[in-house]
């Protein structure tokens, strides 16, 4: 079995997950309802939470599964990208474990992390496909060669699909966490109520800053009376551009690559506008969506572990070299 | 103070990139704005100035980017901060060391955050326009900009 852990960003989250993708046990100490009380704004996004709580999780997670570190073969942790503080908690726990038990350590990227997500399921797509990463920090489409390779096909130049639904949230005024305020809101309104820009860029990249502005200057123009009965079209409207730029990307990389296959990771994976929008798509399965560290562990299964004791040094990266 | 009125996002970019090479490693520069004012757009206009080509997005979720150009940029967003703690500021200090820093949201670190060499202001006029002010500690760094 492989332990995994994630501190890269806002939960502390360890699982333990067997060499053929069975998930044991996936324990995340999520902050939603924090973030839901605070309206969205973090309470203390340290590495000193992550530090109260890596402990406990992982040891949750070995309850969970009913196993103890003699049952582990090998501990996997993100390395990077994310916030530095943060990845030296999840990378510091992670040692320490590993050199207790002399285990081998396995570095993970959190990106690729995602894209194992896939492969936790229980009739996993395989390579070649493309695959849309869409999370509220990266939104990347990705030629997935084999298990533990892909190439970076295009990239957004400015706000991530996840964050465009989260502050699009908070310009209709409504609640956290955004993409599923705006996904519900969306089932009562008209997609085509307002027509959205969806950016035109050369080759795949993504952009979606304009499309937040144009929400803003949407909002502003109405009456507040207005606004209350016009608000679901916007929010309907709204994620129709967001999904329809991201469809569009996704048939353009599939198109240009040749690979008719195609698989959507990350927390935007969750919408059920872009779920309709991709109907012959592989989507994440839902508890691995958003940040967790079952994919960390599945995701280390087709890295090289590096041996006990030849870790000790590992360095975080804030982004992804 | 130095204040103008932007007419696109390629003219704010512009005049951040005519910021950028007056910059010196160690400067802080605040950039406030509401949604959608332009901020990032204006950091990546520094960015590009600074010999930074690969994409500047915004760090709303991730919280810090840092990027090798001739100098080393660092890219803060304080958005989702109530406030900086101590322990906060353990985990944002290293963007501090040897780099230039952009920090949008700034409002959350007033007080705990080394102090700004730059304050930007973005404001909406209409759609396309922004009223950009720039006011900075040493009034010579803005002349003629």
């Amino acid at each position: 079995m492989i332990l995994g852990i994630e501190t890269s960003c806002d939960e502390t989250a360890a699982a333990l997950v067997t060499d053929s993708g069975e998930v044991r046990a996936s324990v995340i100490a999520s902050q939603a309802e924090l973030h839901a009380r605070y309206g969205g704004v973090v309470p203390e996004i340290a590495s000193r939470r992550h530090l109260e709580l890596v402990g406990p999780v992982a040891r949750e997670a070995l309850a969970a599964a009913g196993a103890s570190l003699e049952d582990v073969d090998a501990i996997a942790v993100t390395q990077g990208p994310g916030l530095v503080g943060a990845l030296l908690v999840g990378v510091s726990a992670a040692k320490a474990l590993a050199w207790s038990r002399k285990l081998p350590l396995v570095p993970v990227d959190h990106l690729d992390g995602h894209i194992a997500s896939l492969y936790l399921d229980a009739t996993p797509i395989e390579p070649p496909f493309v695959c849309l990463l869409a999370s509220g920090g990266h939104t990347q489409l990705r030629a997935v060669r084999g298990r533990g390779s892909s190439e970076l096909l295009g990239t957004t130049l400015d706000d991530a699909a996840g964050e465009a639904f989260d502050k699009g949230a908070r310009l209709l005024g409504l609640g956290y966490p955004g993409g599923a305020s705006i996904d519900r809101l969306a089932q009562e309104g008209d997609p085509t109520a307002f027509a959205f820009p969806v950016a035109k860029l050369a080759g795949l990249d993504f952009s979606f800053s304009g499309l937040k502005t144009a929400l803003l200057y949407a909002v502003k123009r109405l009456e507040e009376a207005e606004l209350d009965a016009r608000r679901a079209d916007l929010a309907a409207s709204y994620q129709h551009a967001i999904v329809t730029a991201l469809s569009r990307r996704v048939a353009d990389a599939a198109r240009k690559t040749g690979l008719d296959r195609v698989a959507v990771v990350g927390g935007v994976a969750a919408n059920s506008g872009l779920r309709e929008s991709l109907p012959d798509a592989v989507f994440a399965p839902l508890a691995y969506c958003t940040d967790n560290a079952a994919m960390i562990a599945s995701a280390a299964r087709f890295v090289e572990p590096l041996p006990y004791p030849r870790y000790l040094d590992l360095d975080v990266y804030a982004s992804r070299r | 103070m130095v204040e103008l009125v932007s007419a696109s996002s390629a003219e704010t970019e512009e005049l951040a990139a005519r910021l950028a090479t007056r910059l010196a490693v160690g400067d802080v520069v605040e950039v406030r704005g509401e949604l959608g004012a332009g901020k990032t757009t204006f950091v990546r206009g520094a960015c590009r100035a600074l010999g930074i080509s690969e994409p500047v997005t915004s760090p709303t979720f991730t919280i810090g980017h840092r990027y090798q150009g001739r100098v080393d940029v660092s890219h803060l967003d304080l958005y989702r901060f109530a406030g900086v703690s101590a322990a906060e500021w353990g985990d944002l200090e290293s963007y501090f060391d040897d780099a230039i820093v952009f920090v949008e949201w700034p409002e959350a670190g007033s007080g705990v955050l080394p102090l700004a060499r730059v304050t930007v202001a973005l404001e909406h006029v209409d759609e396309q326009r922004r009223r950009i002010t720039l006011d900075a500690t040493d009034a010579t760094l803005l002349q003629e900009l």
